[in-house]
């Protein structure tokens, strides 16, 4: 729809899918599981509405359906935003509510705070993803179904004072979603996080 | 602030996050804003990114003068009234109005031939900065140079506030038919290729070798309607930037809209003939060819 579409439909079909991209309801019947790429949260969830996806995706998410989102895409999946309030006072983000966490965006701060670092994922074997975070979220809180599967140290200290600090939340799993505050699809060498969707996909 | 790396080992201002957060704009909109209010409304149409700038470039063209660097304080209160990224334009050469915007959190930093240019001979060496630069081009050469001081985005010129789509689709075009060039060259004729450009080797082996841009290709300058940026991707452009467009046209929030939509559908003449109705009045226009020789912007930058 909008952001690392490409990105993410390659490194899907390096990690052994078969991907299409998705811009329809009808094209969303066809899928097994659904990637939600990195965007911009704000407009992806406008997008979603005016092109009369939300309701169709919330109901596939609500059956069971995998589901991956990274970066804005997990800001979308989780349940509860916070900072999410238009100046009218209505939320600038819907959420599609298929995890039970709380979702701080741009938690890292602004664009100059954007970094990249290795990071452990849990169920992701062969040594620390390179992680590329872009006004990056983090989550928050995490509710008991969720397992945590990568944090990060603080990464910037003017934000350590405040909310960041040595195990901030950047991975999660419920069931068969799952979702990264950080893009593995830019890096087109490694397709290890892809691969763990393809084959939770596959389990589902 | 440039490229560091902390205690942590996470490193800020790297080619991957400045070029990575283009990647996240593509397939987007990014709006010219002049007020919070305009911002807001772009917001609410789905713009990916919006400009602060103090006059639009239609505006710039009637009004005259030099164009400069928006006031910090202006870019400031637009900073605070959205959640999507803002971007602002620094003028060509003016190396401190980009180490200013960088300093008041701006998320992109375009340098811009819609101002006036500040240094002849000199575009920004954008490398030392941890903001990340969009920058214009007429032409691949263009292009490459810009991407060879650092710019982590290119835009088409186009001939901004004319409402006038022509010169965009004029540099759409020879970009992408200079890239198509290169990749029948032999290897061993890619040396003349570069020199032929004024570009290093290497950036031309990897467009050869590619296709395409080594960093996201967008379009600006002259688009006013849902049909004009539908265009714009169909030629090429992976996202578009829409300046006097839309807040000098009738209804700027069902354009906003509008041409959020057809970017999306760009392949779908359906949606973009019902997005298209009943959207008010277009911005004026102006015809290119009948500017005086100085006000060509797209001639501005080398």
């Amino acid at each position: 729809m909008q952001g690392g579409v490409a990105e993410h439909l390659a490194a899907l079909e390096r990690g052994g899918a078969r991907p299409r991209p998705v811009r329809r309801p009808e094209e969303l019947a066809g899928v097994h599981g659904l990637v939600l790429p990195g965007g911009e949260s704000t407009t992806m969830s406008r997008l979603l509405e005016t092109f009369e996806l939300f309701e169709p995706v919330a109901e596939r998410l609500s059956e069971g359906m995998p589901a991956y989102g990274s970066c804005a895409g997990m800001v979308l999946l989780g349940n509860r935003v916070l900072d999410n309030e238009a100046p009218d006072g209505s939320p600038a983000v819907r959420t599609l509510d298929a995890l039970d966490v709380a979702v701080r965006r741009n938690a890292f701060g602004r664009q100059v705070d954007s970094f990249e670092t290795e990071v452990d994922v849990e169920g992701v074997d062969g040594g620390p993803v390179h992680a590329v975070f872009i006004r990056a979220p983090w989550v928050e809180k995490t509710g008991s179904g969720v397992r945590v599967l990568a944090t990060v140290d603080t990464p910037d200290p003017h934000v350590a004072g405040e909310r960041a600090s040595a195990g901030t939340i950047v991975a999660v799993r419920q069931g068969p979603v799952l979702a990264t505050a950080f893009h593995p699809e830019l890096v087109t060498t490694d397709e290890r996080v892809h691969r763990y969707f393809v084959q939770t996909v596959r389990a589902a | 602030m440039t490229t560091g790396e902390n205690a942590v080992g996470t490193t800020t201002g790297t080619d991957g996050v400045k070029r990575g957060m283009a990647e996240m704009l593509k397939g987007g909109v990014i709006m010219d804003v002049v007020t919070p209010e305009q911002a807001r409304i772009a917001e609410q149409a789905g713009a990916v990114a919006v400009m602060a700038l103090e006059r639009v470039p239609a505006d710039i063209r009637s009004q005259g003068g030099v164009a400069r660097m928006s006031d910090p304080d202006m870019i400031a209160r637009i900073v605070e009234s959205v959640s999507i990224p803002v971007m602002a334009k620094a003028r060509i050469g003016h190396f401190v109005e980009a180490r200013v915007l960088q300093s008041a959190g701006v998320d992109y930093i375009d340098e811009s031939e819609v101002l006036t240019p500040a240094d002849e001979a000199n575009h920004i060496d954008k490398w030392p900065f941890t903001v990340p630069f969009v920058c214009g081009a007429t032409n691949l050469g263009e292009a490459l140079r810009r991407i060879s001081e650092g710019a982590a985005m290119i835009r088409s010129k186009g001939e901004a506030g004319t409402g006038n789509v022509v010169e965009a689709t004029r540099h759409m075009r020879q970009i992408r038919a200079e890239m198509r060039r290169l990749s029948v060259l032999e290897s061993d004729e890619l040396y003349a290729a570069a020199k032929e450009l004024r570009v290093p080797v290497e950036l031309v082996r990897e467009v050869a070798r590619t296709g395409k841009l080594p960093v996201v290709l967008f379009t600006a300058g002259g688009i006013a309607t849902p049909a004009d940026a539908a265009m714009m991707r169909e030629v090429g452009a992976e996202g578009v930037f829409v300046g006097s467009g839309i807040f000098k046209s009738g209804d700027p929030q069902a354009r906003a809209e509008a041409i959020v939509k057809a970017t999306t559908f760009h392949d779908d003449p359906d949606v973009i003939a019902k997005v298209s109705r009943g959207l008010g009045e277009a911005m004026v226009g102006l015809n290119v060819d009948s500017l005086p020789e100085d006000q060509h912007y797209a001639r501005r930058g080398w």
